[in-house]
């Protein structure tokens, strides 16, 4: 069975638009298989995600919310892997929790940044004239200010809570990729096959939506993996500093914040959630290393 | 005939890959006196290829082995790096496709040319100065002084080629590889640049391996005519008695050209035989 | 079908404007092919632009059919007129299979039977079904320049505009795209202008010819007058005697 569809996958002579699709993205897999760094991120992001989702069951039944004064601050041990923190939560299960948060986080950035910057990036690219500079400007704006102070200050005003810091962040994030977009842009457009789309009537839309933009993903996308990083350090950074998930919610950087005092002795319990901050952090960045090997190997 | 430049005999280039090994020159045997050699294909056929295995310039992770590839006697295969080193630029040169990729972009025309002149004739600042003047001359550039100041990006597809030359020949190589040294080229230039290598190469008594795909230029400008198609050398003759060529795909070749003087209905087309691979 | 008159086309820079095409003119019969032959910066790919109105241009006539062409071409003056593309490599969408590609000009222009189109489209332009489903990167270059030919084809254009359209091919593969090109023309039943470097290719299929340099028209001679050499411009005979090859002076 696997042995026909392989071969189904890999033929050069595809019978079928589904088959042709299925396997060019087969090979595009295939490749990001074979690229270490690729695997190595992949395999912590997909940590990461089985974390979230299985949360509950590896904290083996603790929950995050659970306070137990007398155990405050209590080293690891057997009934606490990663020890308590100071109102007597058990870190581990903490910890585990906390990846929901910044998963939630992770991906409505994506899902908010990536489409408003290949809108405007394509669109100011391929239109030219007083619509890019205008909104070229625009992003400049946005990209002037820096990106932490940028978020606080929305988080500021719109109050603490997830959703918001999701907006503060989403808000400066986005230029880069506008950025990115309309430079590719500039350089698709000018090929024969769009202009060879221009001369069959195709609709500005058309020529956006099926020509520039499927070329323009693979540059945004690794992108977007090697921001991930920077955008679940401000998400913590946010945390620390009281905005972002509110207690008592558990999330890294205000698991953090919250074991500042103490770090000299109780080390674990600011040490874990950095180390989680980190280790994701890591992986983000190994995926984006590995993803722009494999879409794009001349600049690698 | 004299002892003749260059003699090759067997040579393979194959390119390990990920599934299989590509060859792309295989047992390819020929020499070379002085005289002018052009050596005809498609793309893939090994031409370029077989170019850069002499002068060593093949990319890794190719590999060339040879059962004989000398030079003058000397073994070009299995020489020692500073052997190579002397050979090549110095007694060996390459004209190469399109000066603005073989020409380095940052520095002066004539600093370019100097450098080659002082790496092999270790001629003094004055001297090196003189030879690029008066090369620059020998390749028809009116004003050489002018020329000597530009920056490559300042001279036009032709110009860049007869500096490209300038510089190979400043060494007084007695064999000059031109890899496709003209395909870049408008014809009315083509036929000038070509003059220029004609008059240069005959002065000199150089020989000449001009590789092509082109079969008016090689059949108008060489001696003899190699003929490749898939790594293999598949037909070697006169280049005058092309239109009598015996190999089916020379054959083919030749027909398939449309040409100004037999005007035909339809152009003949290559049927590939998969027994010339073999 | 096509005149052409005073035809201007200026591009201008930072730096100052190139006078890429200075006041050409001349007139396409319907069905005839007509040749553009130049060197680089000749203008002639810049006329044939300017003619399906890829670059802005002016001129005191430019007409398609008996009608002027506008600066801003609709959509239906869009079916009037096609175009090849000279390099196989870059006028095909990466990301999109031979199908996508074929289909395309149908779904714009709303035409039915799409399905049975595509199909007739590969076949006339002497691909296999087996090449319906592929990407650019798995077709070679002629196979390539056959999808960009069935592309301009398939909505049946009156007018066919070919740059270059063998430049980047080896001989053989020319060989095999020119004899389509003929079959095609007969076909389809188009008028066409086919722009190149190489004399001999445009003497092969055009009725007249153009000589172009340095964006002006020098002279307009029939395929027999060039074969002949009965030609008044020394420019062309300069080209035609350099098209021969190389002569060598002494052997």
């Amino acid at each position: 069975m696997t042995d026909t569809l392989a071969s189904w996958l890999q033929s050069d002579a595809p019978t079928s638009r589904r088959q042709a699709v299925a396997g060019n993205a087969y090979r595009a897999v295939r490749s990001i298989l074979t690229n270490p760094t690729a695997m190595a991120g992949l395999l912590i992001v997909v940590l990461l995600i089985l974390m979230a989702i299985f949360a509950p069951l590896l904290s083996g039944g603790k929950s995050p919310l659970d306070q137990d004064l007398a155990m405050r601050l209590a080293a690891p041990s057997a009934a606490h892997w990663f020890g308590t923190d100071e109102l007597g939560r058990d870190i581990l299960a903490r910890t585990l929790y906390g990846a929901r948060v910044t998963l939630t986080i992770v991906l409505l950035v994506s899902v908010v940044v990536v489409p408003i910057g290949l809108a405007v990036g394509t669109i100011a690219g391929y239109r030219g004239g007083w619509i890019d500079a205008l909104l070229m400007r625009i992003t400049d704006i946005f990209l002037a200010f820096p990106r932490l102070i940028l978020a606080l200050a929305f988080a500021a005003a719109l109050g603490p809570g997830i959703e918001n810091a999701v907006i503060a962040i989403s808000l400066t994030a986005w230029p880069p990729y506008a950025r990115i977009a309309r430079s590719e842009t500039l350089t698709i457009a000018r090929s024969d096959f769009v202009q060879a789309a221009v001369l069959q009537g195709a609709s500005t839309w058309r020529i956006l939506f099926r020509h520039i933009v499927p070329l323009c993903l693979s540059s945004v996308i690794v992108r977007l993996t090697l921001d991930m990083a920077g955008i679940i350090l401000t998400a913590a950074g946010l945390g620390f500093l009281g905005l972002g998930a509110q207690p008592p919610t558990a999330e890294w950087g205000a698991m953090v914040s919250s074991g500042r005092d103490v770090i000299l002795d109780q080390w674990w319990v600011a040490t874990i959630p950095g180390l989680a901050i980190f280790i994701v952090s890591l992986g983000f960045n190994l995926l984006g290393d590995g993803l722009r090997d494999v879409f794009d190997p001349k600049s690698a | 005939m004299s002892e003749p430049l260059l003699v090759v005999d067997n040579l393979e280039v194959t390119f390990p890959g990920r599934t299989q090994a590509i060859r792309a020159v295989r047992n390819a045997s020929f020499t070379l006196g002085r005289e002018r050699l052009g050596i005809v294909g498609e793309s893939g056929s090994g031409k370029s290829t077989t170019g850069r295995a002499l002068l060593g310039l093949v990319p890794r992770p190719g590999i060339v082995t040879a059962k004989t590839m000398s030079y003058e006697g000397k073994d070009l295969l299995h020489c020692s790096e500073r052997d190579g080193q002397s050979l090549r630029g110095r007694r060996m040169s390459m004209v190469m496709q399109d000066p603005k990729y073989s020409l380095n972009p940052v520095k002066t025309v004539g600093r370019q040319i100097g450098e080659t002149c002082r790496l092999h004739l270790r001629t003094g600042r004055r001297e090196t100065e003189q030879r690029t003047l008066a090369m620059l001359e020998a390749v028809q550039i009116r004003d050489p002084e002018r020329v000597f100041h530009l920056f490559p990006h300042q001279l036009s597809g032709g110009m860049g080629q007869r500096v490209m030359i300038a510089m190979m020949l400043i060494a007084e190589p007695d064999l000059l590889i031109a890899d496709e040294p003209t395909s870049a080229l408008d014809v009315t230039v083509q036929n000038e640049v070509l003059r220029i290598l004609d008059d240069l190469v005959r002065d000199r008594g150089m020989g000449l391996i001009l590789i092509s795909h082109n079969l008016t230029v090689v059949s108008s400008f060489c001696d003899r005519v190699l003929i490749m198609y898939g790594g293999r050398i598949v037909e070697e003759c006169a280049a005058r008695d092309l239109q009598n060529a015996r190999h089916p795909y020379t054959r083919a070749l030749v027909a398939a050209t449309p040409s100004l003087d037999n005007p035909r209905a339809e152009l003949a087309t290559v049927i590939r035989d998969p027994e010339w691979l073999k | 079908m096509i005149t052409v008159a005073g035809l201007s086309v200026i591009f201008s820079s930072g730096r100052g404007s190139i006078h890429a095409v200075r006041d050409v003119s001349f007139e396409v019969a319907t069905g005839e092919t007509f040749g553009i032959v130049g060197e680089s910066g000749s203008g002639k790919s810049t006329v044939l632009k300017a003619i399906a109105g890829l670059v802005p241009s002016s001129s005191s006539a430019l007409e398609v059919d008996g009608r002027p062409a506008a600066g801003r071409r609709s959509r239906a003056d869009r079916r009037m007129l096609q175009f090849v593309f000279q390099d196989p490599y870059a006028s095909l969408h990466p990301r999109q299979t031979v199908d996508d590609i074929l289909r395309e000009p149908l779904e714009i222009h709303r035409v039915p039977g799409i399905d049975e189109k595509v199909t007739k489209a590969i076949a006339d332009v002497g691909l296999l079904p087996i090449h319906r489903f592929r990407y650019p990167h798995q077709l070679s270059g002629g196979q390539r320049q056959r999808v960009a030919i069935a592309r301009a084809l398939i909505l049946n254009p009156p007018i066919l505009l070919l740059d270059e359209p063998t430049s980047a091919l080896d001989v053989s593969v020319q060989a095999e795209i020119l004899n389509l090109l003929a079959k095609l023309r007969q076909s389809y039943s188009f008028t066409s202008i086919l722009v190149s470097h190489d004399l001999a290719v445009v003497a092969h299929l055009c009725n007249r010819i153009a000589i172009m340099q340095a964006g002006r028209l020098v002279e307009i001679i029939t395929a027999a007058d060039l074969r002949s050499g009965t030609v008044t411009a020394e420019y062309t005979r300069k080209l035609i005697a350099a098209s021969r090859g190389f002569t060598r002076l002494n052997v």
